[in-house]
């Protein structure tokens, strides 16, 4: 069975190539500090699970403090002019598309198809992690096909890969920073602090104002905690099941649904959803962090109205 | 109340723009001091999390392909599409990538396409292209308007239509909490549930893309 160690392998491994790639690249005046940063984020990979709470703990540190303090530089990995790539998009055509659309493809194939696979009672891939075990096959066939059809050098993949990972830089381990630190807000009982200052000081008399206190509540404790996840079951258990439910007799499907979708209303105006709002930007290469968030807010509040309107008409119907 | 503190942090750090991993790590450190916790602690249990939270990194395998298809010229050649096309226009393509998003999620296939995937080497070069092809080539600022409104169509297209398929995390999450409190509903009940908001995402959405046409062409000239 091929499991989420197989893919954090191969991640570790890409991510050792970048520190070593780093530190040959006379280029980049900040070399040492992407090859330590890289390092470690390889070294996490790799033995992650052998180093024990504390010493991934210093480990974080240390990958903050390299951020912090502005020891990363820009890359100058070698890789072709815009000339060039213009001559060879001429060139291949629509070629270039085979294995963009191969990705995909496979991935498609393993979600839908290869995940149910048995062998002898055995599952093919972990159906837990099917995804990214599915996105790492599909990585791996797709990379081999670009490189044969496109007639690219071998060491393409890792130098085009550290390219782009130091044009994203260190914004690239917010997500799972912030993914870590909605665990110790946890630890510490954050949410459960905020839950019970909602349900304790917001009015919830009537119909259209509770409704309203679990949309906007939903969306705006999903802004501070950067994941509606987190917010879901704190609201749905202090407003929206002992007063829409059991008190207004609501229809719980359309509650839970709408509310949890009112969230995701907060995740498309929060700097904490670190994943979908500040890694585009720098895989985007626009200088202000924030154009995607501001992209954002106008349908984000559209869709919060929108979501309180719809949970007050359908889930109170006879 | 003084645990919520490392909110407070979170909220200034990202205000006043200091680098967000160490904003991150000192509001952990806040909101565990006030919990009780000892700075080791903190660090230990930051540390596990991070370790569990792995998988969120490793979306970064798809890196050394996009920059293979990068390097052979697959941005220019979905640029050089766009433009050969007549009538296009920013906002007509991005309300079809809306579609084809929105619909593909709805069934599943999420992790068919993304930011790093889909967004950057084809949809945004396409989109620039196709603001070339009709109001001449736009200065840097617009260049820079056009790619964050490529990105927000993704996220906007996928978070209203992720909670259509029965099988999504956060569609499962519900029905375990509901469950949990003595609600016992069948997941396609949730499912149908978010079909009207997923209509109204792209209602919405598509008419600001529309909108976002036309102001793109009243722009000055450079």
């Amino acid at each position: 069975m091929i499991k989420l160690g197989f893919v954090y392998l191969l991640a570790g491994l890409m991510f050792a190539s970048f520190a070593v790639f780093s530190a040959l690249d006379r280029g980049n005046r900040k070399r040492l500090g992407n090859t330590a940063f890289w390092a470690l984020v390889a070294v996490s990979f790799l033995a992650g699970d052998r180093l024990g709470d504390l010493g991934n703990g210093v480990l974080v540190l240390g990958l903050a403090l390299l951020a912090g303090l502005g020891l990363l530089g820009r890359s100058a990995p070698v890789t072709t002019s815009p000339e060039e790539r213009l001559a060879l998009s001429e060139r291949f055509g629509n070629q270039l598309f085979v294995p963009a659309l191969l990705l995909p493809l496979v991935v498609a194939i393993g979600v839908l198809a290869l995940k149910p696979v048995q062998f002898g009672g055995v599952h093919l891939m972990d159906p837990k992690q099917a995804t990214l075990i599915s996105l790492a096959l599909a990585v791996l066939i797709a990379l081999a096909v670009a490189l044969v059809l496109l007639r690219q050098p071998p060491a393409a993949p890792l130098q085009e890969g550290r390219r782009l990972a130091d044009t994203v830089g260190w914004a690239a381990l917010l997500p799972q920073f912030l993914a870590a630190l909605g665990a110790v807000f946890a630890l510490a009982g954050v949410g459960a602090q905020i839950g019970h200052l909602v349900t304790t000081y917001l009015p919830v008399d009537t119909r259209l104002a509770a409704v309203a206190v679990y949309c906007v509540g939903m969306a705006g404790f999903t802004m501070l905690m950067g994941n509606a996840f987190a917010a879901f079951p704190v609201l749905t258990g202090g407003v929206a099941i002992p007063i829409l439910i059991n008190h207004f007799g609501g229809n719980p499907a359309v509650i839970a649904s709408i509310g949890m979708l009112s969230g995701f209303c907060g995740t498309l105006m929060t700097p904490l959803a670190a994943n979908f709002n500040l890694v585009p930007p720098a895989l985007l290469e626009i200088p202000d962090r924030y154009s995607v968030i501001k992209a954002q807010v106008p349908t984000g509040l559209l869709m919060l109205l929108v979501n309180t309107v719809l949970m007050y008409v359908l889930a109170f119907r006879q | 109340m003084l645990i919520l503190l490392g909110v407070a942090v979170i909220v200034v750090g990202f205000a006043i723009r200091l680098n967000p991993l160490l904003v991150v790590v000192l509001a952990a450190m806040t909101s565990g001091w006030f919990a009780g916790l000892s700075p080791l602690q903190v660090i230990a249990a930051f540390g596990k999390a991070f370790n569990e939270n792995r998988f969120v990194s490793t979306a970064y395998l798809v890196l050394p392909l996009v920059g293979v298809w990068e390097r052979a010229g697959l941005r220019e050649r979905a640029a050089a599409i766009v433009s050969g096309l007549r009538g296009v226009s920013v906002g007509r393509l991005l309300v079809s990538y809306m579609v084809f998003r929105q619909v593909t999620t709805a069934v599943g296939l999420m992790p068919i396409a993304g930011q790093a995937q889909t967004i950057r080497p084809i949809v945004a070069p396409m989109a620039e292209a196709a603001a070339e092809a009709r109001d001449g080539p736009p200065d840097q600022e617009t260049r820079y308007a056009i790619r964050a409104m490529a990105a927000a169509t993704d996220n906007v297209a996928v978070f209203f239509s992720e909670d259509i398929f029965v099988a999504m995390g956060s569609v499962l999450l519900m029905v375990g909490f509901l469950t949990s409190a003595k609600i016992v509903l069948d997941p396609i009940h949730l499912s149908v549930w978010a079909i009207p908001t997923a209509l109204a995402a792209f209602a919405i959405h598509a008419t600001r893309l529309m909108l976002f046409d036309r102001r793109l062409r009243r722009r000055p000239a450079p």
